[in-house]
């Protein structure tokens, strides 16, 4: 109880951006989107779309590569943090299915994507998968509510026996651990896909046939970095400490996505003869330097450097600027380097920014109450009462 | 046999008359627009008015000043939905709001519409519309007055034009019409038919005396703009085998690699 003294500043303001952003809400349902925002005909998506649905699924894809290097590749070394990761991944997912619930005209129709199928849409494919792999992750999920579940004292609860569904979800965590990869690997480049629709109006240094592929390569290099930003956080905020080893080991292989990554980008606008748009096309070529620099040249040359790679701050930081880079990327190419109709102009209204970040502080605020109330970190407990 | 209409610069006066006639048949009505109304009534030096398309105003014309070959050009053009052959608005919505009919118009149905805006997104023509300030937001374009096609009736803004500048017809004739009077009047014409080529072909044909560039038309390839996205879709599910089936192999192999090196390390306890 006494840990919790210093958090509750923390959580105050949390509970406040929270509120916020509900009363927000309330208003947009009342009076429609344009009374909320500054979204137009000639800028028809805007903040939510670029940051909470294009930057929020690409910064959950911690869930999908943890697991798959956990329980697929079995590199058992990354253990500690799968279970973080997956977590954040969830609530990444459930932010953005929020976020969409704001953003779509007509919400309450969301279930028309289960029945009329449009099987040519990238975004139909984004949709379906997204609903699907948060179902997927809260299943990956449950065996630490079930784990909570079974230490608790609580009258009725404690009498149930967690272990059964535990068990179950035991049973088939590698069917469903590739059901996520898979799942994962097509929603994160559908949403590269989904910009194909607009090879007029996204500037040529982004827009290329192979952006779903940019699109999922990235999303695999920023999974590791954010997993190594979240834990670095939730270290220091809860005093659990976990071993550098891990730490570096992680660091180390980002720097290969992300060389793949840019070699991609290169050659690329090579083939298509459009390489001299990163010195001519002023101002979006500053652009498009500033995510490679801060989004991929830096990391790679940081992350080489064994000394940073031993150091808890030379990784947190590197793992900083991948996340911004990818940030800058999504950014970049659904917003600043897509055209908008001749006419308009958009910034976001500062209610649209008050959606977005009541957003991001109920995802903090339920990252802080399962840090105390479940078993994150250790979980290997209930595995042993078993054996 | 899909229908289209051919509309000549040459021969629009600038009434606007096709303008109202769509406001009344679709029941548009628009507030005054003044500042009071809420409605951006900037003068944009020159007589168009309303300034850009919107929920309420499906169809416009645009007037464009201009010199071009040593001659003052005043050119109205009219905008509205061109219901492309290949529309990217039809391809991008999820739930198959909008379709191209077999007629050639391409329609939208609210009741499948959940308004996520994609379709305004990928329309190279800048098109669809939405309904910004109400709490049940549909989008909105031009039909094609699809239900006067459906009676046998031209659209209301064919109807009203007093100039025939609007025509329509079937899309093949019409070209064909169009080139006749470029052959025929080679001066008063640029030789180009937009909408002919333009991303794959529209169901609306332009004929203009200046390149349609110094209008505010988009200039497009022949290509439509649907095609990179229809092929990634095509991946989809043998992606989706694929990845499925080589995490699969992967697991397998590690799992066994594992085992071996485990009955190893016993062996060699027991040997000892
Ligand atoms: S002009 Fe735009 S809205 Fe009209 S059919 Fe083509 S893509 Fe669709
Ligand atoms: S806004 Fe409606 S019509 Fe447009 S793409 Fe979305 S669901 Fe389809």
């Amino acid at each position: 109880m006494q840990r919790r003294h210093p958090f509750s500043i923390g959580t105050s303001i949390l509970s406040i951006l929270v509120i916020l952003g509900l009363a927000v809400m309330i208003y947009r349902f009342v009076n429609g989107l344009g009374a909320i925002s500054n979204l137009s005909d000639g800028r028809p998506w805007g903040l939510w779309i670029s940051f909470d649905l294009y930057c929020g699924v690409a910064l959950a894809a911690g869930g999908f590569t943890l697991a798959g290097a956990v329980y697929i590749f079995r590199l058992e070394k990354y253990h500690p943090v799968v279970r973080p990761a997956i977590l954040t991944a969830f609530l990444g997912y459930t932010l953005v299915i929020l976020a969409l619930l704001v953003d779509l005209g007509q919400p309450w129709y969301i279930w028309h994507i289960i029945i009329n199928w449009n099987v040519h849409s990238p975004l139909f494919e984004v949709g379906m998968c997204v609903m699907t792999y948060t179902v997927v992750l809260a299943l990956e999920f449950s065996p630490a509510v079930f784990e909570g579940l079974n230490r608790s004292n609580l009258p009725v609860v404690r009498d149930i026996n967690w272990r059964v569904p535990w068990g179950v979800i035991r049973a088939i965590q590698i069917p469903l651990v590739i059901a996520g990869v898979v799942l994962s690997t097509l929603h994160q480049s559908s949403l590269g896909s989904m910009l194909l629709m607009m090879p007029t109006t996204l500037h040529a240094l982004w827009y290329s046939p192979i952006l779903p592929i940019l699109f999922l390569v990235s999303a695999i290099a920023v999974g590791p970095a954010m997993v190594i930003f979240e834990s670095t956080l939730s270290n220091r905020v809860f005093g659990h400490r976990l071993e550098t080893d891990i730490l570096s080991g992680l660091a180390k292989i980002v720097p290969y996505i992300l060389g793949l990554f840019l070699l991609l980008k290169f050659f690329e606008l090579m083939a298509v003869g459009e390489i001299g748009l990163i010195f001519t096309a002023y101002p979006y070529n500053l652009l498009w330097w500033g995510e490679i620099i801060i989004g991929s040249v830096l990391p790679i040359i940081l992350f080489s450097i064994p000394d940073i790679r031993q150091s808890r701050k030379g990784v947190f930081w590197t793992s900083v600027l991948v996340i911004m880079g990818l940030i800058f990327n999504r950014f970049n190419v659904s917003m600043l380097a897509l055209g908008m109709r001749p006419g308009y102009v958009y910034f976001p209204h500062w209610m649209e920014f008050a959606i977005s970040i009541g957003l991001v502080a109920d995802a903090l605020l339920v990252v802080w109450l399962a840090y105390r109330f479940l078993p994150i970190i250790q979980h290997e407990e209930m595995a042993e009462v078993k054996a | 046999m899909t229908v289209a209409v051919l509309f000549d610069a040459n021969r629009c006066i600038g009434c606007r008359g096709c303008q109202v006639a769509c406001k009344q048949w679709n029941e548009n009505d628009e507030a005054i627009p003044t500042e009071e109304n809420g409605v951006d009534s900037k003068n944009l030096g020159s007589n168009e008015n309303p300034p850009r398309l919107s929920a309420h105003t499906w169809t416009r014309i645009r007037f464009t000043e201009l010199e071009y070959n040593g001659k003052f050009h005043w050119v109205f053009t009219k905008v509205q939905c061109m219901h492309c052959e290949h529309p990217a608005c039809v391809a991008a919505c999820p739930v198959g709001a909008l379709t191209k009919t077999a007629e050639g118009p391409v329609i939208y149905d609210d009741n499948k519409c959940f308004g996520c805006r994609y379709c305004m997104v990928a329309c190279p023509f800048g098109i669809p519309s939405f309904e910004w300030e109400d709490p049940l937001p549909w989008i909105r374009k031009c039909t094609f007055c699809m239900e006067r096609l459906n009676e046998g009736l031209e659209p209301s803004c064919v109807k009203t034009c007093p100039t025939n500048a609007l025509e329509l017809g079937e899309r093949e004739e019409l070209i064909q019409k169009a080139r006749e009077r470029i052959a025929k009047a080679p001066d008063k014409y640029v030789d180009h038919i937009y909408g002919e080529k333009e991303v794959g072909g529209t169901s609306w044909l332009y004929l203009s005396p200046v390149p349609f560039k110094e209008l505010g038309f988009p200039e497009l390839d022949s290509e439509p703009v649907t095609v990179d996205a229809e092929r990634a879709m095509g991946a989809v599910a043998p992606v989706l085998l694929g990845v499925a089936a080589t995490m699969a192999g992967i697991y397998w192999l590690c799992k066994r690699r594992e085992k071996i090196s485990q009955d190893k390390s016993t062996k060699k306890e027991t040997l000892k």
